[in-house]
């Protein structure tokens, strides 16, 4: 018990370095024996998502928590924060949650996904050091931190993206995402610059604490809103996404999803928490600008998913937009937040609308993941990715065929998937705000059931084909990650109402709590 | 006025770079332009650090009177690491993308699908 | 790649030591003087780069090997986190300096004035780890490049 406490005081840290640990030390263990090295990642990883759970109980229970680091108080002087810190509130720790399943996930699938491949070593070090970039984006208390995990997250994701290194798309494809978001997090340097030079503080409580909303203020909240934003592919900064995700390896495609929500992550804590004091100041809504950016992706988004014939790129086209709910119903919120004319409990809608925003984030990572999942198994399986080539594989892949199914009515909102429960509290909530938010939103919804039923019919539905009567099922672990993934959507989707209330409401209220994140600063 | 001409240099070397980054079509000039926006950003923040008639900020060995101040150097240091990383990354993609299309003109890349 | 004339391999023969020295030099007093682990370990690793381009990356090739290259950049990178963890056990929290104000090894204090090299804490300890790390990791990626190119110099 003593231990247990003692582990959990310092879990914070742990949660970062124990990856990071791992990380190095898997390039050791996998010169004694592969399969070691894989149980070892799975271990590692195993061992964080306790920790994450540990972790969620304490802070739900009794609030935010801050770890310093190489101190005891945060304080050098009397009012200087300069040492670098973790600031853990229910938000961080349910983005950390969907981080931790989504890599967990990742690692059990490429045990079968990956083996015929070499270089795996390296592989598995790069999959945990992008998990450590995500935990680190969403833990962390300080701007200057958040860059560094930023371009962390960068470079590994890039890495793995070209990881089919003989394959000339895939290293196209990494080589633009390493351009933009390269130039991206250059961007969010140069604003943490501004604030820094007017603010000397780098920590983020201390910066919203202080922030005046003064012209340089300004610039940098556009540089940094275009920067992450770009980052969470959304649309027009989405044309990274598509080749990314498609030209990756599935299991790489299933974690890039947790990185592009670490990338909203911090777009709704700048607008929330850091830019929160002064968020009624601009003249433009910033609100607004969200729900536009929002109905931009989710249109954009389907309407490319339309007309792709290939399996992959198809999916990233529906996670585009997927990712446009999230800052319709995110943003719903903020443009109660931002008018000073109305406060937040006059409108109840828009908390109702930041739940379903933030729930969705959950759920479209599982859905999104898993549809990138079973598409991976089909390439396994068949070697082929073209939709106008493949077909009857429902005959010989029964399992991932049901898998499927599961995501394909996730990911539209059909009962009794958890999709629904999310985008029924989006449109309920959008259409108080304004009803032909949530007409598109609806009609978005109704126009990826159609292209993910079109999917099923040209891969699983149909006639045995000759080429692919030797195709046998995947193997045992890919079918566990898959499986793993489906039981997460289907108690998210049969009690939603458990779910919103343990961990999403928490996370929504931590979100509009500026107060509570800024109290250690206040109160020590 | 003297004392804005650091400022100065930055936008110059921002645009610059992004004007690269944005125009050309070599992969190598690419890479360029974005180690160019770096170096102003990096810029950037040692200026905010300086002040008139400062000296550096080793401890050990100081004259007294008024240092330089250290973090926005240390916040420098960090990001010219990354920016190590960053560029060898990018350079070893596009030796693989010199060694598969025989060329770094961006114009002359694509076509067949695998 | 092939080496090059006689006296660029002499000249670099010559200066190798003194780049190898201030790089180390550099690294020791990372916690006194500007500098530390990683520009220290850059300009080692501008050493070695040296006498990869004199000698040539075939010669290379047969006195080192890629995988030892990323062994040592492993060692580094667990060496700077076990001291981290070290900081849970000994001081408390993750990264403290627990060294310090000690009688062990780089215990001592710094002062003003005086640039003892023996003070710091767990700074000089994480300094040699970030060093060997950024010598195998740089030199490392230095010469997978100049192994491909040769690579491509052969095919084509």
């Amino acid at each position: 018990m003593n231990f247990l406490d003692q582990l959990l005081s310092h879990a914070p840290a742990l949660l970062v370095a124990i990856p990071l640990l791992g990380a190095f030390l898997t390039p050791l263990i996998g010169r004694v024996n592969d399969k070691l090295r894989n149980i070892f990642v799975i271990g590692i990883l195993g061992f964080t998502g306790i920790l994450v759970i540990l972790l969620a109980q304490q802070i739900f229970a009794s609030g935010p928590i801050t770890y310093v680091f190489g101190s005891l108080d945060p304080y050098v002087g009397k009012e200087t924060v300069i040492r670098i810190l973790f600031e853990i509130d229910a938000l961080s720790i349910f983005m950390a949650m969907i981080a931790i399943v989504l890599s967990f996930s990742a690692a059990l699938y490429s045990w079968a996904y990956m083996e015929k491949n070499t270089g795996l070593d390296k592989y598995y070090s790069l999959l945990l050091l992008l998990t450590v970039g995500m935990l680190g984006m969403v833990l962390t208390g300080d701007m200057f931190n958040f860059f560094v995990f930023l371009e962390i997250t960068s470079i590994a994701s890039c890495a793995l993206i070209a990881f089919y290194i003989n394959k000339v798309k895939s290293v196209e494809a990494g080589f633009k995402y390493i351009v933009v978001s390269t130039i991206g997090a250059l961007f969010v340097l140069m604003a943490i610059a501004l604030l820094y030079g007017q603010y000397d503080a780098l920590n983020i409580a201390k910066l919203a604490d202080s922030i005046t909303f003064s012209f340089v203020d300004k610039i940098a909240l556009v540089l940094l809103i275009a920067a992450l934003a770009m980052k969470g592919g959304i649309v027009p900064m989405h044309m990274w996404l598509p080749d990314a995700y498609s030209r990756a390896p599935a299991s790489v495609s299933l974690i890039l999803i947790g990185t592009t929500q670490a990338g909203l992550y911090g777009v709704f804590r700048v607008l929330f928490t850091l830019y929160g004091n002064v968020i009624t100041l601009p003249t433009i809504s910033m609100g607004w600008a969200l729900v536009i950016l929002g109905l931009l992706t989710m249109l954009v988004g389907v309407i490319m998913a339309l007309i792709q014939i290939d399996f992959k790129r198809l999916i990233a086209y529906g996670a585009i937009a997927e990712l446009g709910y999230m800052f319709l119903g995110v943003g719903t919120c903020l443009t109660i937040l931002a008018n000073p004319d109305i406060t937040l409990a006059q409108a109840p809608f828009a908390f109702e609308a930041l739940k379903g925003g933030l729930f969705h984030v959950f759920n479209d990572a599982l859905d999104v993941g898993l549809l990138f999942m079973v598409a991976g198994a089909v390439y396994y399986a068949t070697k082929e990715t073209s939709l106008n080539r493949l077909g009857g594989l429902a005959r010989n892949m029964k399992y991932t065929t049901i898998f499927f199914i599961i995501g394909l009515l996730a990911i539209s909102g059909i009962p009794p998937m958890n999709g629904f429960a999310s985008k029924l509290l989006i449109y309920e909530s959008t259409y108080q705000l304004n009803p032909i938010l949530s007409i598109i939103a609806i009609l978005s919804s109704i126009m990826l059931l159609a292209i993910f039923i079109k999917v099923f019919h040209a891969a699983f539905l149909g006639p045995k084909l000759p080429q692919f009567d030797t195709v046998k099922e995947v193997p045992r672990s890919m079918l566990l990650a898959m499986g793993f993934i489906a039981a997460f959507i289907i108690i998210f989707g049969l009690f939603p109402d458990l779910i919103v209330n343990t961990i999403v409401d928490p996370a929504a209220n931590a979100l509009i709590d500026n107060a509570g994140y800024m109290r250690w600063l206040i109160g020590g | 006025m003297i004392a804005n001409i650091p400022y100065l240099a930055v936008v110059g070397l921002i645009i610059i770079g992004l004007s690269a980054v944005i125009f050309k079509k070599n992969l190598i000039k690419i890479i360029i332009g974005i180690t160019i926006i770096q170096s102003g950003v990096n810029l950037f923040l040692i200026t905010l650090g300086y002040r008139e008639g400062s000296t550096a900020p080793i401890w050990t060995s100081s004259p007294g009177g008024v240092m330089a101040f250290p973090v926005p150097q240390a916040l420098t240091l960090t990001s010219i690491v990354i920016g190590v990383a960053v560029t060898a990354l990018m350079l070893s993609l596009v030796i693989h993308l010199y060694r598969h299309h025989g060329t770094l003109d961006v114009r002359k890349m694509g076509g067949d699908d695998q | 790649m092939n080496g090059m004339t006689k006296i660029v391999k002499t000249i670099a023969g010559i200066s190798f030591p003194f780049i190898v020295i201030y790089g180390l030099y550099v690294i020791a007093h990372g916690h006194l003087t500007p500098g530390g682990g990683f520009q220290g370990g850059a300009v080692v690793a501008s050493g070695l780069a040296l006498i990869l381009v004199a000698y040539g990356s075939k010669w290379a090739a047969t006195k080192i090997k890629e995988h030892d290259l990323s062994l040592l950049e492993s060692v580094g990178a667990i060496g700077f986190i076990t001291v981290a963890f070290f900081g849970i056990l000994f001081g408390g929290v993750f990264f403290s300096n627990f060294i310090v104000g000690t009688d062990l090894l780089f215990g001592g204090i710094p002062l003003a004035g005086a640039a003892d090299i023996n003070t710091g804490g767990t700074l000089p300890l994480m300094n040699f780890a970030v060093g060997l790390k950024v010598i195998a990791g740089l030199f490392g990626i230095v010469f997978i490049m100049a192994l491909a190119i040769s690579k491509k110099e052969e095919s084509a």
